[in-house]
């Protein structure tokens, strides 16, 4: 068990301020007009639900994303960061990406590609000291995998 | 347990609406009879087997006497109340009810005493009728009244509800409810670790609880039912136990309560529900209701002033749980920043998904209370959501 010190750089660790301001001013937050990909990321224990908006162009690179919906600090400033990093990369780019975040939620340790292929986003390793949480952190990544499955179907 | 440490930080618990913890008592009985006591039940012809049968059934009938049950084959032994009331739902819902007849539930029901009758209703054709619930978190027995018809032919309704603590008016609601001609199962799973209940004072036809949420074990719970309507109604499980005489053409069924407990029950986790019932009643109801009355009063003024805070369940006759949100930040957050300080809190939709949408929220934090928490553990919590208000200023 933690040490009521260490329990102050959990937090912290957890709620970093990106996270808080993209909790506070979620980015890209607004249904989009002209989407050509959808899915709908859920989850039932916790309430958190998300509709994710893709467009994506003739060949094969996601022009445009935006999500809508309510949840935790954690899961929407996910999604605020993953619209952000989706945003001018193509499908396998994209979820090439997705496999990397999740790697860097789920698994332990965490390789050097991995790391570097998150980039800015390796800011979620915190969450990996709270394990009820990493699926708030996924939760959009998944709803992308799906909406990119939605596209590719089309 | 009550004594651990969590995160750090002294275990504030209080998450006893979701599972209590269990008294010295209870522990040292199961353990003692899974040492020198433990045997199969109504099975063998041994000496110990005998004894385990006969400790069974004097918890039955302990169970008799806490709910003042006419008699102790009224007392059905279920894991909990979820499988009473689906024990319910199969045995009378689908032998007697046809299509054109109604079921109403309330509109603060657990899923657990809404998804069987919902799935009962689109089986058979039935219309599943709500009653509402008002600003306050209080059922409207005017609206309700209108609900009621012939066509109704159970209500079945929360004693107290695990969201709002609303203590529902469950007398007047049988009254009300046998008057048109329907019978009444009571949800209790919150009800009776706050409540003296008097089923014969009550008249309701079906009462359940669970023994973990009433410092008792997991895996075991109590239907009750009255015995015309034990007797009237298909068995739920077919095995083991249940039988009269079995041929390969035809199988005639045991009486109850043997019909509605198929196979090997739990049996030391009914010893254990035993002992909890000695301890709850050692310690008394009115003790009890005198402590969680000054511990809601205490923690609602506390709680109140801080800012942004909002509570949802105002009910006037309310048990011992505050459910509430804070602003825009989120239940689960809430209940993390709590976590790190070592305070035990629910956050989440708490199975009652329509009734967090009858109030416009998708999830709520709640603090539930037991007799063995104290004031300086509210303290504890007031500080930590003051915690909260700093991380997510």
């Amino acid at each position: 068990m933690n040490k009521p010190a260490q329990v102050e750089v959990r937090l912290d660790d957890l709620y970093q301020e990106v996270i808080l301001d993209h909790n506070r001013k979620p980015r890209n937050f607004e249904k989009l007009e002209g989407a050509n990909a959808y899915s709908h990321g859920y989850n039932p224990l916790c309430g958190d639900d998300y509709e994710l908006y893709l467009y994506v162009d003739q060949g094969g690179t996601i022009k445009k994303v935006g999500f809508q919906g309510q949840g935790c600090a954690i899961s929407k400033s996910s999604a605020s960061l993953m619209t952000i990093a989706v945003e001018g990369k193509n499908i396998k780019e994209a979820e090439a990406l997705k496999n990397s975040f999740v790697d860097l939620l789920t698994k332990e340790p965490v390789s050097g590609e991995v790391r570097s292929a998150v980039g800015k986003l390796k800011l979620f390793e915190g969450v990996k000291q709270f394990p009820v949480r990493v699926k708030c952190a996924t939760l959009i990544w998944h709803a992308l995998e799906d909406a990119l499955k939605d596209i590719q179907k089309k | 347990m009550l004594k651990s440490r969590m995160n750090g930080h002294p275990l504030v618990y209080f998450d006893n609406a979701a599972t209590t913890q269990k008294s010295r008592a209870v522990i040292e009985r199961m353990s003692s009879f899974y040492k020198n006591e433990y045997a199969t039940v109504r099975r063998g012809v041994y000496t110990f087997s005998q004894l385990s049968t006969r400790e069974c059934e004097l918890v039955r009938e302990r169970c008799r006497k806490f709910l003042n049950a006419a008699s102790a084959s009224e007392i059905i032994f279920t894991k909990g109340t979820t499988e009473a009331v689906n024990l319910v739902a199969a045995g009378f819902g689908r032998k007697f009810l046809k299509p054109g007849d109604e079921v109403i539930i309330s509109g603060m029901e657990h899923h657990s005493n809404l998804v069987p009758w919902q799935r009962l209703c689109e089986e058979k054709g039935l219309a599943l009728r709500v009653i509402p619930v008002d600003d306050q978190g209080e059922l409207d027995l005017e609206a309700f009244g209108k609900l009621l018809s012939a066509r109704t032919y159970l209500v079945a309704v929360t004693h107290i509800s695990n969201v709002l603590g609303t203590i529902n008016p469950i007398r007047e609601i049988i009254k009300m409810a046998h008057h048109a001609g329907a019978w009444v199962l009571v949800d209790g799973a919150q009800g009776a670790p706050h409540e003296k209940v008097d089923v014969q004072d009550l008249d309701c036809d079906f009462y359940c609880f669970s023994g973990h949420k009433i410092y008792g074990p997991t895996g075991i719970g109590v239907l009750y039912g009255k015995m015309k309507h034990l007797e009237a109604m298909d068995p739920y499980q077919f095995g083991g136990d249940m039988i009269e005489t079995v041929t390969f053409e035809k199988t005639t069924y045991a009486k109850p309560p043997a019909k509605f407990e198929a196979g090997t029950p739990p049996i030391v986790e009914t010893i254990g529900l035993g002992a909890a019932l000695d301890y709850l009643e050692g310690i008394g109801y009115s003790e009890i209701h005198q402590h969680e009355n000054e511990l809601l009063q205490y923690a609602t003024e506390k709680i109140k002033t801080i800012p942004g805070l909002r509570i949802i369940g105002t009910a006037n006759q309310k048990a011992s749980l505050i459910s509430f949100v804070m602003q825009d930040i989120h239940p689960h957050d809430i209940g993390t920043v709590l976590d790190q300080l070592g305070i035990a809190v629910r956050a989440g939709h708490h199975c009652a998904q329509p009734l967090m949408r009858r109030f416009g929220v998708a999830a709520t934090a709640r603090a539930s209370f037991a007799f063995y928490n104290t004031k300086e553990e509210i303290d504890q919590l007031v500080k930590g959501l003051h915690k909260v208000l700093e991380v997510f200023k």
